[in-house]
């Protein structure tokens, strides 16, 4: 809707757009700060805010203590291939409830989503005792599995509104064009899905990285993403904020770059298609 | 090749049946139009025959081959939708190469039938541009690009007109007209128009809840409606029915006189009335009369197309003359008397 707005409006809305932006990044920024002082001035009270002697030490040091790229492999692993697993499986199925609907495929779809309500922790044990007899604790293959299943429903919701999205009448066309199902598929609805697709692949990538409950209660060593590196740093050990604040800034650094290239496909995803 | 022929056909959605069953034969080479008000299944029909839609019972045939169980891409025939359906992903030029791609057609056959047909069409300057890029009337002219390349048994339209603006709408009717001429391949046209129903059919299909009412010429539903609701639907304005004791008089129960065939005038003739909207078009004037003591409906008015201007004041005195040659005449179940 083109509406006139003055600029006095733009002005306050520009304004109360970064307040709101600062406050929720505040914290993000905070950690990459903290990460750079010692742990003496990453406790001193009041805090400096950006004068305080910068150093690297803390990265050093938790390089040494703890090795980074076996994690963030694990979380690469993990986050692509659930989320490759779930559109291999969920692409099919949002197509079979996007242009075959039959009488419960509404309730199919809800069901889906009800059970993202479930609370995981309620199907912690079951699923623990399940991996501890399968031998999939502590490996990848495992973690894949569970996340794939994890996100599977909103991979499915996603891909159903962008399919839904596409008129019928030009698959109908396409048809009456002489295609069969394998070119519908391949030369017409794939092509037009595609902007949908991409947004729902790198929104469950970050779903899947940033996911805490599984990888932290269904891991040890081997299989360890970057959420369990960061999380080793909390406890155990007594406060060291630096050291964990750079852990947290290394562990969120992939995803903070991988987000700011793909802004425009994340907001599409987010919203569900509803902005063009 | 564009014979088609459907035998005791039935659609049913549900419990509702939408097309009872209806017989129907198109010869090759027929511009064929479907007509009738919003809902009667104009669309569906043309859906059954394209097999976008599977038929409950019946059968169609395709040049004489069983097509009922054919998927729509098997069956030869190419339609052009009202919302145009392009591939908004693929430039003017793929658009229309993309039938001949499924036939299997190699790349410099494709090339050349594409620009042939782009020429015709005037898309020559737009191949390489997406359908996103194009007005309206181009990319109706994209779609029925895409319809002739391949060259099918024949054509369904399904109101392929209805989002153009009027001076464009004129220009594509006669452009599909032209068409027809020198494809000479069948035609299916459904329209709402009574205009492009008239001047573009070899026949006319008139359709109510999907029954066929008349199947005939534009002429012969003209001049020899089956019935009344064909007589009330064909003609613009509409015929002006009228029942009682004026029908009566006619040996008829309902009499029908189009505005065209009414004399009007401000001295003398059979039926008096008073003048209420006159709409003044330069070439013919419709006069709207009131108050003619004839039972001709609710509204209870009479329309008259008069030639050039007639000067007739809101409120006037007006009297009218039936052209007795071409009054309609009909029973009780409404069909025409003879
Ligand atoms: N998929 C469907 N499911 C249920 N009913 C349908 C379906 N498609 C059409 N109908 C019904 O079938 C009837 C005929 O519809 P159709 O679209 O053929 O009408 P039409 O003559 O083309 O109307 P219009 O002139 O408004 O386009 C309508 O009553 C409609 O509600
Ligand atoms: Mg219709």
């Amino acid at each position: 809707m083109a509406r006139a707005v003055s600029t006095q409006r733009k002005a306050l809305v520009t304004v109360v757009a970064w307040v709101i932006g600062i406050v929720i990044f505040f914290p993000i920024l905070w950690t990459i700060l903290t990460s750079f002082k010692t742990e003496a001035e990453a406790i001193a009270s009041p805090p400096s805010f950006l004068f305080f002697d910068w150093t690297t030490e803390n990265y050093g040091e938790v390089q040494a203590r703890s090795d980074y790229f076996r994690h963030f492999w694990n979380s690469v692993i993990i986050s692509v291939g659930s989320t490759v697993l779930g559109l291999i499986i969920a692409v099919p199925a949002a197509w079979a409830m996007a242009f075959v609907p039959g009488k419960r495929t509404k309730d199919v779809l809800m069901w889906m989503l009800s059970t993202k309500m479930l609370p995981p922790v309620g199907v912690l044990i079951p699923i623990y005792l399940l991996f501890r007899d399968t031998g999939l604790l502590d490996t990848r293959i495992g973690l894949v599995g569970v996340l794939t299943l994890i996100n599977l429903p909103i991979i499915v919701w996603m891909l159903y509104t962008y399919f839904k999205e596409i008129p019928g009448e030009i698959l109908e066309a396409c048809r009456m064009d002489g295609a069969m199902l394998k070119e519908e598929i391949l030369y017409i609805l794939t092509p037009m899905a595609v902007p949908g697709i991409a947004s729902t692949l790198l929104l469950n990538v970050i779903l899947a990285w940033n996911e805490a409950f599984w990888t932290l209660n269904l891991t040890a060593a081997k299989a360890a993403p970057l959420t369990a590196f960061i999380a080793s740093y909390s406890s155990p050990e007594g406060l060291f904020y630096a050291k964990l604040s750079a852990a947290s800034t290394m562990a969120i650094a992939p995803i903070l770059i991988l987000g700011w290239f793909s802004q425009k496909q994340l907001v599409r995803g987010l919203t569900f298609g509803a902005v063009k | 090749m564009g014979n088609i022929t459907l035998s005791k056909v039935t659609k049913s959605f549900g419990d509702v049946q939408v097309i009872p069953p209806l017989d129907l034969d198109i010869r090759e080479g027929e511009f064929v139009v479907f007509v009738g008000p919003s809902g009667c299944g104009k669309s569906t029909l043309l859906r059954l025959i394209a097999g976008l839609e599977d038929v409950t019972s019946g059968e169609i045939r395709i040049d004489d081959r069983n097509a009922t169980e054919l998927p729509p891409a098997k069956r030869g025939l190419a339609m052009v939708f009202q919302s145009y359906a392009l591939y908004p992903h693929m430039s003017v030029r793929k658009n229309i190469a993309f039938p001949l791609r499924m036939a299997g057609l190699d790349k410099a056959e494709q090339d050349r039938k594409v620009e042939a047909a782009a020429k015709v069409l005037n898309l020559t300057d737009y191949l390489d541009r997406r359908p996103g890029q194009l007005s309206g009337g181009q990319r109706q002219r994209v779609a029925i690009g895409r319809a002739i390349v391949r060259e099918p048994a024949a054509f369904l339209f399904d109101e392929p007109l209805s989002n153009l603006d009027a001076a464009l709408r004129v220009g594509m009717r006669l452009e599909i007209s032209e068409l027809h001429e020198r494809l000479k391949t069948t035609m299916i046209y459904v329209t709402h128009d009574q205009v492009e129903a008239m001047t573009m059919a070899d026949k006319i299909v008139v359709l109510r809840a999907g029954n066929i009412e008349q199947v005939g010429s534009p002429l012969e539903l003209y001049h020899k409606p089956r019935n009344l609701f064909v007589a009330g639907f064909i003609g613009s304005p509409k015929m002006n029915l009228i029942s009682g004791a004026e029908a009566a008089k006619h040996d008829a129960k309902h009499i029908g006189i189009r505005p065209e065939h009414l004399k009007a005038s401000k001295e003398s003739g059979v039926w008096k009335g008073r003048v209420g909207v006159s709409e003044h078009l330069g070439s013919d004037t419709f006069i709207h009369v009131h108050d003619t003591g004839l039972a001709v409906g609710e509204e209870d008015m009479v329309t008259v197309r008069c030639d050039g201007e007639m000067d007739a004041r809101h409120g006037d005195t007006i009297w009218l003359t039936p052209d007795m040659e071409r009054l309609h005449r009909f029973d009780d179940k409404g069909l025409r008397i003879t």
